[in-house]
């Protein structure tokens, strides 16, 4: 007994006009084609927009080469225009908001994955799932009115004091900065880092974990010294797929960042990422050129969270099916 | 099954709400641009559609430079702002653009001092000091010596400017452009430029919102930014040497030498004026009026609209601090109402 | 018991007690969160929000109706660019497809998941905007919509792969088509699942603020019809949350409730709903 789905499709087609008119009649060709299309649409619509980047960053891309990577001039009046200010922001908030969300986040799935009751370790991912779709608009709500005056008058001077003499933190405190943009960053990814790691650790096979306590090794032993391994190329995903969120992150950022494109080593400081400066400065570019540059900074954001997702779903798929067969998301 | 039918069946109901929604309002005309007169803009094309309900004229506040670009990329039927568009911008327009002073206003330099409560003095070599990152302590003598007496802080100055194409950046750099050399050959003026210091804000509103919540910020905004947010403002010392506040006195003042010699196309900047009264950081702003309309009720619309701004219009200014247009340049505006086709 | 047990035993309960402090705090947070929104944000719900329109500028008594609406009508587009495309586009997956093709879309639709929604506005705005010389809800559905579809097609493939080969061969006993036994058997087998994916693409959408920038605009008026520029609640919330009013201030809360209240609501109703009531696992 054939189980496929694909068990009744014919074994030859008959392709003379009668019968080719019946199985049109019959509907499935139609059915085939129209899916197909449906499907295929996504395809256009993605490469029509790499497409739509490619073209009109045109004129930007032939004037400043790969020169536009390593200058760190935005000058509209002069029409010189570089990318390393955004992409440094960028990534300094993305860096900020993983060292402070993967430790949370993998923590946190440790303890739901290898102790809390099957129950209340579903329960709580359920919230974390929650917080994950909080809209971003909200968290740059609270990140203005509370966490920005939070900044200013306890948190970075109590920094200042105690870290002062890093070069991190050092320079006035205005409350706004890459410091602040990475930690509002930071809560809206560890929901991602939680969800998935959690999953990679369920799908490492008990027996490991049984093997080790057999030994004589503590729970925590266990799961640090052999679960989280076995699991760490899946985590490794986890962490990259909350780079690429944390890297396209629009409105939470450009409310706390300052908007300054200053590359500068004090995370007190304002700075500019390449979301927020699109989100800025987009619909007003007067001059083919200055738009030009924007495009190319939106180009290089898409392919930068097109190459870290496509890492980041191979090393997850790698782990979870090399466990108990738990399909990925 | 029995849901997907309720909510189709509600879409269906939400979509004849919003065509039944459709039928007040027969001309619909879309602009945007400056920040700097968005609050009487914002009252005027209000006032103006409970005049003629079947007239909405949606006025987005995106700062000059977009109001620029969206006019030229033509997504908005006119646009607005406060730094006159130059020869190569309006090459870029497929029609000609005309350019019609609506409203005087003021730039001023506005700060959050706690400790502070006397108003401060603002020479023209501290405001470029501090905007080029030079005089960095609010206790620097370039203040101090204009403020004697005055008990000014060692904390740093934070600089607060535009993040976004604006024509208030255009007045502001274009005064400090007038006054300062140095300024001059660093950064220039322009709508949107390379700030050697400074956080960002977006619009009138976001600088505001930063002097507001950072303390010891200084930013330049609209007057009326300052006034409807109790922020307090300085005074600058203009070309005859008297500091001078921005009210409506003295930014009139600014612009009465100007409306004699008003160019046709009304393009002009009345920063640094000659006259003991004048407030140097002044400007007219303009709304941006394509030549052309291909659409007879828009242009119509349009007509009206300037004739009423520049009559009825102007009594609603001065109760939000903006100077009226002078008599000579309605007058001029007027006439160059029929360019409009 | 030696020193050494001791320290391990001791390491044992500190490390995992921190990880409990991780989820304490990492839960905790969405509770905060919508604590805040409450004792902010629900103080300034009030009849005038829901009801007026915006006032001019510095002015108070204005409200946030046109916004909600444009959001409504936003959403209706999103759902009606995204969805049809989405469901036969994971029809296709599930049931037609060979082995290259499923393997780009379905590679593709990750993609295009995690694509920054600001590129995909500025998309939206020279594929829709600079041809139609307009800013409208159209274009602005358009964006949302394109965010719909690949969380669609997926969930889409996923519920329908879940659901058993014997409804499916019953149905080739009886004489159907392949055509007929996925749309009279298969799809309404999975609906209910295929449902709760719309919803939540839907939700998330709702939220997104960046692709509307270029795309819906911005409108202080009624937008009637969809070739118009239309207030939506994100935008409302960051243009008044980024300026100097208190009164602005107060009403970017409000809207920050009314918008988190409908996502997490139907984010709780949807996740609920699928657990309970789906009878096909997602294997």
């Amino acid at each position: 007994m054939a189980t496929a789905p694909n068990a009744a499709a014919p074994a030859a087609l008959d392709w003379s006009p009668r019968a080719l008119l019946r199985r049109i009649r019959g509907g499935d060709e139609i059915a085939h084609l129209i899916t197909l299309l449906a499907a295929a649409s996504l395809l256009l619509i993605t490469a029509l927009l790499v497409y739509q980047l490619w073209i009109h960053s045109a004129e930007a891309r032939q004037k400043f080469g790969w020169g536009f990577f390593v200058t760190s001039k935005w000058d509209p009046v002069a029409g010189d225009f570089g990318a390393l200010t955004f992409i440094y922001g960028t990534l300094v908030t993305s860096v900020v908001a993983l060292l402070l969300a993967v430790p949370l986040g993998v923590g946190a799935a440790i303890f739901l994955a290898e102790l809390a009751p099957p129950k209340l370790s579903s329960y709580l991912t359920f919230v974390s799932d929650l917080l994950a779709a909080v809209p971003s608009v909200i968290y740059g709500l609270l990140g203005v009115f509370l966490l920005v005056p939070l900044m200013r008058t306890e948190i970075q001077p109590a920094l200042k004091k105690g870290l002062g003499f890093l070069p991190f933190f050092q320079g006035p405190a205005y409350g706004i900065g890459f410091l602040t943009a990475g930690i509002v960053l930071a809560v809206m990814v560890v929901p991602f880092v939680l969800s998935v790691s959690r999953e990679v650790l369920l799908a490492v096979p008990r027996d490991q974990r049984e093997a080790a306590l057999a030994l004589g090794a503590t729970k925590w032993e266990s799961t640090w010294r052999v679960v989280v391994p076995a699991a760490r190329i899946g985590i490794f995903g986890s962490v990259f797929l909350a780079l690429a969120r944390a890297l396209g992150e629009t409105m939470a950022v450009t409310m706390v960042i300052g908007n300054n494109p200053k590359i500068a080593a004090s995370l007190f400081s304002p700075g500019y990422s390449i979301a927020a400066v699109l989100a800025n400065e987009f619909s007003e570019a007067t001059g083919n050129l200055y738009l030009s540059a924007l495009i190319e900074l939106g180009l290089v954001l898409f392919l930068l969270t097109f190459i870290l997702n496509g890492l980041a779903r191979l090393l997850i798929l790698v782990t979870t099916s090399r466990g108990s067969g738990v399909l990925p998301t | 099954m029995r849901l997907l039918k309720a909510f189709a069946v509600l879409s269906a109901l939400l979509a004849v709400a919003a065509m039944a929604i459709a039928e007040g309002a027969p001309v619909l005309l879309n602009a945007a641009g400056a920040t700097f007169p968005f609050p009487i803009y914002s009252k005027w094309f209000d006032q103006y559609h409970q005049l003629h309900p079947g007239v909405q004229i949606n006025y987005q506040s995106i700062g000059s430079g977009g109001g620029i670009r969206q006019l030229l990329d033509k997504t908005v039927d006119f646009g607005a702002s406060d730094g006159p568009m130059s020869d190569d911008q309006l090459k870029q327009a497929s029609v000609p653009i005309l350019h019609f002073p609506t409203v005087l206003g003021a730039a001023l330099p506005s700060y959050n001092l706690p400790g502070v409560k006397e108003e401060l003095n603002f020479t023209p070599e501290a405001l470029a000091g501090i905007f080029l990152g030079k005089v960095t302590k609010w206790n620097d003598p370039a203040l101090s010596s204009a403020n004697p007496g005055v008990k000014l802080p060692g904390d740093d100055i934070v600089v607060v400017h535009r993040s976004d194409g604006s024509g208030t950046t255009y007045i502001w750099t274009d005064y400090l452009s007038k006054v300062s050399s140095e300024w001059q050959q660093k950064v220039g003026k322009a709508t949107s430029v390379n700030w050697p210091v400074g956080l960002g804000g977006k619009g009138n509103e976001g600088v505001s919102a930063l002097i507001q919540q950072t303390p010891d910020s200084i930013g330049y905004i609209e007057l009326i930014y300052a006034v409807q947010n109790h922020l307090p403002y300085g005074k600058v010392k203009n070309s005859s040497s008297v500091f001078v506040k921005a009210d409506l006195a003295s930014v009139s003042a600014a612009a009465a030498a100007a409306a004699k010699f008003m160019p046709d196309d009304f393009r002009v900047s009345i920063t640094n004026p000659e006259g003991k009264a004048a407030y140097p950081i002044a400007s007219f702003t303009w709304l941006l009026i394509p030549s052309k309309f291909s659409d007879a009720g828009k242009r119509d619309v349009v007509k009206d609209f300037l004739k009423w701004m520049m009559t009825d219009g102007q009594q609603f200014c001065e109760p939000l601090a903006y100077a009226k247009l002078p008599k000579d340049v309605v007058t001029k505006e007027m006439k160059a109402i029929s360019q409009i086709q | 018991m030696s020193l050494r047990l001791i320290w391990r035993k001791s390491l044992n309960a500190v490390m995992l007690s921190l990880t409990g402090l991780c989820a304490l705090i990492t839960v905790s947070a969405l509770f905060f969160i919508l604590g805040y929104l409450v004792w902010n944000g629900g103080k300034d719900l009030s009849w005038n929000f829901f009801t007026r329109l915006p006032a001019p500028v510095g002015e108070v008594g204005g409200g946030m109706a046109n916004a909600i609406l444009g959001s409504m009508k936003l959403l209706l587009l999103a759902a009606l660019f995204g969805v049809p495309v989405g469901l036969l586009g994971g029809v296709y997956l599930a049931e037609f497809g060979g082995r290259t093709v499923p393997f780009l879309v379905r590679y593709t639709a990750d993609l295009l998941n995690g694509a920054p929604s600001i590129v995909i506005g500025i998309f939206a705005y020279t594929i829709v905007v600079i041809p139609m010389h307009h800013f409208s809800t159209v274009a602005g559905g358009f964006a949302l919509g394109i965010m719909v579809i690949p969380t669609v097609i997926r969930n889409t493939e996923s519920f329908l792969r879940g659901v058993p080969s014997s409804l499916r061969e019953g149905s080739f006993a009886l004489g159907a088509n392949r055509w007929r036994m996925i749309a009279t058997v298969v799809v309404p087998a999975a609906s209910r699942g295929i449902l709760t994916g719309v919803l939540l693409a839907l939700a998330r959408v709702a939220g997104e603020t960046a692709p509307l920038l270029f795309t819906a605009f911005g409108n202080r008026f009624w937008s009637p019809g969809w070739m118009q520029p239309t207030a939506s609640l994100p935008v409302v919330i960051y243009t008044y949350a980024t300026g100097p009013y208190e009164d602005w201030h107060e009403q970017a809360w409000a809207a920050g409730l009314v918008l988190l209240g409908l996502v997490l609501v139907t984010n709780i109703v949807v996740r609920a709903f699928l657990s309970r009531g789906i009878s096909f696992e997602r294997t």
